[in-house]
């Protein structure tokens, strides 16, 4: 295990650069650069609140932070699998070719998204400054949550980048996926608005407990309950350690087919 | 105690060649019923076994097709042989095909970067050799280019230029110098001469017998997966010219 870490330390410097350059890319030759990264989401945010909260008039207290809050860790979740899904192929002619850690593609692509999600975090924040919801100590807490999503994500990416190099229907597969998941995670409406059974089947979403995590320190101020803190963390944990396991124990072979 | 620098035991590679591609699902599944999933299974190499002293010169010839990159690709650590072992004490320089490591959208400088940080080198340590190793490829003129624009000598170049920059325990060069000119082939020799004399280890494939007579003392020859012949570099040599 040590010798992992150490040989992955080694290649720090090459994943600070993919990391460098997918941000890079992202925001080749536009004007404002890297300020994008910040305004992106801000409008996204206000574009969404102003046509949802037009739509649907639910009685949700803050309702603006309400979706914003679900949406950026949705949009990170979903951001952070599928590129860390395509990483490995779309990485072949270096894997081919030359020895690098191999999981150190995907695990870069999140991370990529994860700077992402910190820059919207900002954005967020203004935005919650905007609509005068009162900010609570509560908020310091807010790297827990994150981190866990951080290792779901990366478990999870892990998988899926293996998957799509057997089979190149994974990809269209968990697109579909997503977007069913997408509204069965509470991110535009109430979760009381939902029948009972629904809400119950809603338990097994991964998605549903980290963001009604997010959004009890992020601007409700409450402390998530010990129950939520151990199954957040349990969730996020296990999917990491079988990322890893699952990953391991077949990159030896995947070379031989991207 | 005088250690190999290189010990291949009995290493098989086999590769699935199925002989339509099965990349989804469907395909599979119905496959696996009819049990029609038959792999075609091809050793590309079949228990090669050899071993390479400290500050040999090993060359590795045969004919295309006959696993001499596939056997690098062993050693460098990109592909796990399906049995046997191969190990490497030291570090590696793999210089195998044209471009390896490379990104033919970004320019030579992004590369040089990239390329060097995939061999394992600080970000730090690139940058303090930056100017060395576009000296040595000379290729100031298009450092700021796209790799897709260079020729194939100059993609050689940069490799080399870049795998050499430090003194690695072990070099390997697969047939990327028969793509540079006069001058450049002169440069590389000499490098790998002064490489030599400070201990390095050197596998080097090619089809120049010339070549591989002036710079190896070893040779090994590769036939359909098989190890044929090993010794000193006149011996294979000859064994193979006669033959072919
Ligand atoms: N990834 C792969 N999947 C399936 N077959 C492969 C793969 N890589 C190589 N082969 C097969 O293995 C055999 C050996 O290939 P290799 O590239 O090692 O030959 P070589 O000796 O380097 O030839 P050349 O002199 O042309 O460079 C070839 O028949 C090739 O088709
Ligand atoms: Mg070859």
């Amino acid at each position: 295990m040590n010798i992992y870490i150490r040989k992955f330390w080694s290649y720090k410097d090459l994943l600070f650069e993919l990391v460098n350059r997918d941000i890079k890319l992202k925001y080749r030759r536009s004007f404002l650069g890297y300020l994008w990264t910040l305004l992106n989401p801000l409008f996204i945010m206000l574009i969404t609140t102003a046509v949802f909260s037009q739509i649907f008039r639910f009685s949700v207290e803050n309702y603006p932070i309400y979706i914003l809050s679900g949406q950026i860790i949705f949009t990170f979740f979903s951001e952070s699998t599928t590129t860390a899904m395509n990483s490995i192929l779309g990485n072949a002619s270096f894997l081919r070719k030359i020895y690098v850690p191999k999981y150190i593609f995907p695990v870069s692509r999140v991370i990529s998204s994860f700077v992402n999600l910190l820059f919207a975090l900002v954005a967020m924040i203004i935005m919650m400054v905007i609509f005068k919801v009162p900010i609570t100590w509560h908020i310091l807490f807010i790297p827990l949550p994150l981190i866990c999503i951080f290792l779901f994500c990366t478990g999870l990416g892990l998988i899926l980048s293996v998957l799509a190099v057997y089979f190149r229907d994974v990809i269209h597969i968990y697109n579909v996926l997503l977007t069913g998941l997408m509204y069965f995670t509470p991110l535009f409406y109430p979760v009381d608005i939902l029948p009972n059974v629904i809400f119950k089947l809603m338990h097994i979403n991964p998605m549903y407990h980290f963001v009604t995590y997010f959004r009890s320190l992020l601007y409700m101020g409450e402390f998530p309950s010990l129950e939520q803190n151990i199954l957040c963390m349990g969730i996020s944990l296990s999917f990491l350690l079988i990322g890893l396991a699952f990953f391991k124990e077949r990159q030896s072979k995947f070379v031989l087919y991207i | 105690m005088n250690e190999y620098a290189i010990e291949v035991n009995n290493v098989s590679m086999l590769f699935n060649l199925s002989s339509e591609r099965i990349d989804n699902i469907k395909e599979y599944i119905i496959k696996k019923i009819h049990r029609k999933l038959t792999f075609e299974n091809f050793y590309a190499l079949k228990n090669v076994s050899f071993n390479v002293e400290k500050g040999d010169a090993v060359a590795i010839i045969g004919d295309n097709g006959s696993g001499k990159s596939t056997l690098l690709k062993v050693l460098a650590g990109i592909y796990k042989p399906t049995t046997g072992t191969a190990t490497v004490r030291g570090s590696i320089s793999p210089l195998i095909e044209l471009g390896a490591g490379f990104d033919m959208e970004l320019t030579g400088r992004e590369n040089v970067y990239l390329n060097g940080l995939m061999l394992g080198y600080s970000k730090r340590f690139i940058r303090d050799n930056f100017n060395d190793i576009v000296e040595f490829a000379s290729l100031w003129d298009f450092i700021d280019i796209p790799l897709k624009n260079y020729s194939s000598g100059m993609l050689a170049r940069l490799g080399f230029a870049i795998s050499t920059i430090v003194k690695p325990d072990i070099l390997i060069v697969d047939e990327i110098l028969a793509v540079g000119d006069i001058v450049f082939q002169r440069k590389c020799n000499k490098k790998m001469q002064e490489l030599m004399s400070g201990g390095t280890t050197l596998l080097l494939v090619s089809h120049d017998l010339n070549e591989i007579r002036r710079i190896c003392n070893k040779a090994v020859w590769i036939h359909q997966g098989g190890v044929v012949k090993i010794g000193e570099v006149s011996e294979v040599c000859n064994a193979y010219s006669d033959l072919r």
